[in-house]
């Protein structure tokens, strides 16, 4: 494991978690351009493992800090921005033009009316269904919750499951709450849910979950989905065991890894719900900050707003096969970024997800509340009951 | 070290065999106070505070042991402690059996002790993975066996039911090949003059075994029971790799509940992580108390 040493002048140490290939290779990238603009300035990079890297940065950044390290927006930097070691970046979001041309995240890069990190890259979620399969059924893809409930009950009863899932690792079952949620309440109070101020017995909250029954108690989802992560559900969507996934973007790489081919994905946004309420989505966003203990902050402002710009982002994404949030940066072509991009500019507002919406511990015991519920769909009240326990001290 | 150091020799050579044992013991004992003793204090220490690792701590009092006590996970996590102490000690009867079934000379005995004893040199993370797809459904062996009995799939580790008993059957192979080496230990210094004492007598088979060996093994039978117990509450590693406490935590324990508490991702809660040690703590020093007591009692009357 590198540690940071101390950055003489003209150098920047960064700390970042990019292990996976296409990460890390558009991390190389960003670093050569940013070096080759600014040839007085060299950047030092430690990768983490991903794992490694969620508690690895509580360490480095109150013993020996980085100038720049890699994190999420939201609820997961709040805990850094307040208890100072994130430092106010504001000065380099006024300076660059960034208030608008980062606007759709912007919301989630503030805290207490200042900026704390400049974001890069997110992605859609949606459901991808096996088009093919739609095709062969004389489906089409559903575009309110009727249609969608229809569309499941004559895919079960041609002997193919609606939807595949793994919630062995508890998150994918976050997608669906926020999804239902969104659509049956809107983003506003999503919002107020995940920050607390409203309680999880509250009927707004069960209509979520009535919705949401309807696709559990007729055996809509694969069984067994506890025991699978989201890999091992994908060999029933590749498989044609199952034909719709509700997933981010990265979902689709697997999917043809798995041999399917372009034309048989289809990507559809989340079914409206209830009318009238906006269209909000979800989309994750990735982001880089200046520890408030940086040893060279002006270069690392250079760093961050050379990532903020439209080329830097359109490039990267490029490589990430993900979607850039500078609006004057060019979306990478491909025809399921496209249909994401086209989606998240019409958005009402962007979630982050549960579990960067919510804090930590309530996001873990909603996520294990939201898993016990899709295997026993009967215990919903004393599900609800336990996490608005949870409520009253997860936000202190 | 001169052997005529001309350094203090009157005072060194009175109290040499006084003081050269401590000398010996002095930098293990000096690791053991710093690495071991002194954090058993902070963790108490720390117990009593909120703190999310980060920030300042702010002293609460006893409010994390308040909020244990109302906290539906921390009593799953206790029960499945004990589920896991009570069917962990299977381990020491079936070590036994195989210990006794491999105590016998035929050709290639070598190579099966090996076989037996190879669980439990592999690691613990690598026994998890067998087990995990070795139950998977799908494609698992067990749950294809399960499936050609019955014609349904059982997903053990996605059963909250069954969940507890599946890690704890994983965790028994490799601990009942420990027992059983330590048996097979035990079996190789029997005094064969009592055996052969036995047998004029008339002793034979269950008798000789009950009333003959099984006491000549009872210093391996005492460590195995320690040993299995103290594995028992702290088992953690099987857990984390399996099932990682779910599916939502009904295969929590003890350990892995204050790992997720104080270091996981969704936590960072070090004071309540805290608390939950020192709980697991103290039920330890519990049977290590009375292990103790039985050892020194023993000591003494050899």
């Amino acid at each position: 494991m590198l540690v940071a040493s101390a950055a003489c002048a003209g150098e920047i140490v960064l700390n970042s978690d990019q292990s996976d290939p296409a990460p890390k290779k558009a991390m190389e990238q960003l670093i050569a351009d940013f070096q080759a603009k600014n040839p007085d300035i060299k950047v030092k990079w430690n990768n983490f493992d991903h794992e490694g890297y969620k508690s690895a940065i509580r360490n480095f950044l109150t013993a020996d800090a980085p100038d720049v390290v890699a994190w999420y927006a939201g609820n997961r930097m709040a805990p850094f921005v307040k208890a100072g070691l994130f430092a106010d970046v504001s000065d380099v979001w006024a300076a660059n033009g960034l208030n608008d041309q980062l606007k759709s995240a912007a919301a989630s890069m503030t805290i207490d009316g200042k900026q704390w990190g400049v974001p890069y890259t997110n992605y859609q979620w949606g459901i991808y269904y096996r088009a093919d399969i739609f095709k062969d059924k004389g489906i089409t893809p559903p575009k309110t919750w009727d249609e969608l409930v229809a569309a499941c009950a004559k895919l079960k009863s041609a002997g193919i499951t609606p939807f595949t899932i793994g919630t062995k690792a508890l998150w994918p079952t976050a997608g669906w709450f926020d999804y239902l949620d969104l659509r049956v309440n809107g983003y506003e109070f999503h919002m107020d849910l995940t920050a607390g101020k409203v309680p999880y017995t509250d009927p707004r909250v069960k209509a979520v979950f009535a919705k949401w029954a309807e696709l559990v108690k007729p055996g809509y989802f694969i069984e067994n989905h506890a025991a699978l992560d989201w890999q091992d559900a994908m060999p029933q969507f590749v498989q044609g065991k199952a034909a719709m996934y509700l997933m981010g973007n990265f979902a689709v790489a697997p999917m043809k890894d798995g041999g399917l081919k372009q034309d048989q994905i289809g990507f559809l946004p989340f079914p409206q719900i209830t009318a009238g309420v906006p269209v909000s989505e979800e989309a994750p966003t990735d982001t880089f900050h200046i520890p408030s203990g940086a040893k060279n902050k002006e270069d690392a402002k250079k760093f961050l707003a050379y990532l903020a710009s439209p080329e830097a982002q359109t490039k990267i994404n490029e490589t990430l096969g993900q979607l850039p949030i500078n609006n004057k940066s060019t979306v990478p072509d491909d025809k399921f970024l496209k249909a994401g991009f086209e989606m998240l500019a019409n958005a009402h507002a962007l979630a982050q997800f549960y579990d960067r919406d919510a804090p930590a511990d309530m996001a873990k015991a909603g996520m294990e509340g939201f898993q016990e519920f899709m295997v026993k769909p009967d215990k919903l009240d004393a599900i609800l009951a336990r996490l608005d326990k949870i409520r009253a001290h997860a936000y202190k | 070290m001169g052997t005529s150091s001309p350094a203090l020799p009157g005072f060194w050579k009175r109290n040499q065999r006084t003081f050269a044992p401590w000398l010996f013991l002095a930098p293990g004992a000096l690791m053991f106070l710093v690495y071991v003793i002194v954090p058993v204090f902070q963790s108490v220490w720390i117990s009593f505070h909120d703190w999310d690792g980060l920030g300042p701590k702010t002293w609460i009092g006893l409010g994390n042991y308040v909020e244990l006590l109302s906290d539906d996970a921390f009593y799953t996590s206790l029960e499945n402690n004990v589920i896991w102490l009570v069917l962990y000690l299977l381990a020491v009867p079936a070590g036994l059996a195989a210990a006794l079934f491999l105590n016998q000379t035929v050709t290639g005995i070598r190579l099966y002790k090996s076989l037996f004893f190879f669980p439990f040199v592999i690691s613990q993370v690598v026994v998890g993975l067998i087990f995990t797809w070795f139950y998977a459904p799908n494609f698992g062996l067990f749950s294809a066996l399960i499936q050609a009995l019955t014609g349904t799939q059982v997903a053990i580790l996605a059963d909250e039911r069954l969940v507890t008993y599946g890690i704890i059957a994983a965790g028994l192979w490799p601990q009942i090949a420990y027992c059983m080496i330590l048996y097979l230990t035990g079996l190789n210094n029997i005094n064969p003059e009592q055996i052969e004492a036995g047998r004029m007598d008339g002793a034979k088979g269950w008798h000789l075994f009950w009333n003959i060996v099984l006491p000549q093994l009872r210093p391996a039978t005492f460590i195995a029971v320690v040993v299995t117990v103290i594995g028992a509450l702290r088992s953690f590693d099987l857990v984390s790799v399996m099932t990682a406490g779910g599916p939502y935590g009904s295969s929590r324990v003890l350990s892995y509940y204050m790992y997720e508490e104080a270091l996981s991702e969704y936590g960072f809660r070090m004071g309540y992580g805290a608390a939950i040690a020192v709980v697991l703590f103290l039920i330890m020093m519990v049977f290590i108390t009375f292990f103790l007591i039985r050892m020194l009692r023993q000591e003494r009357n050899s």
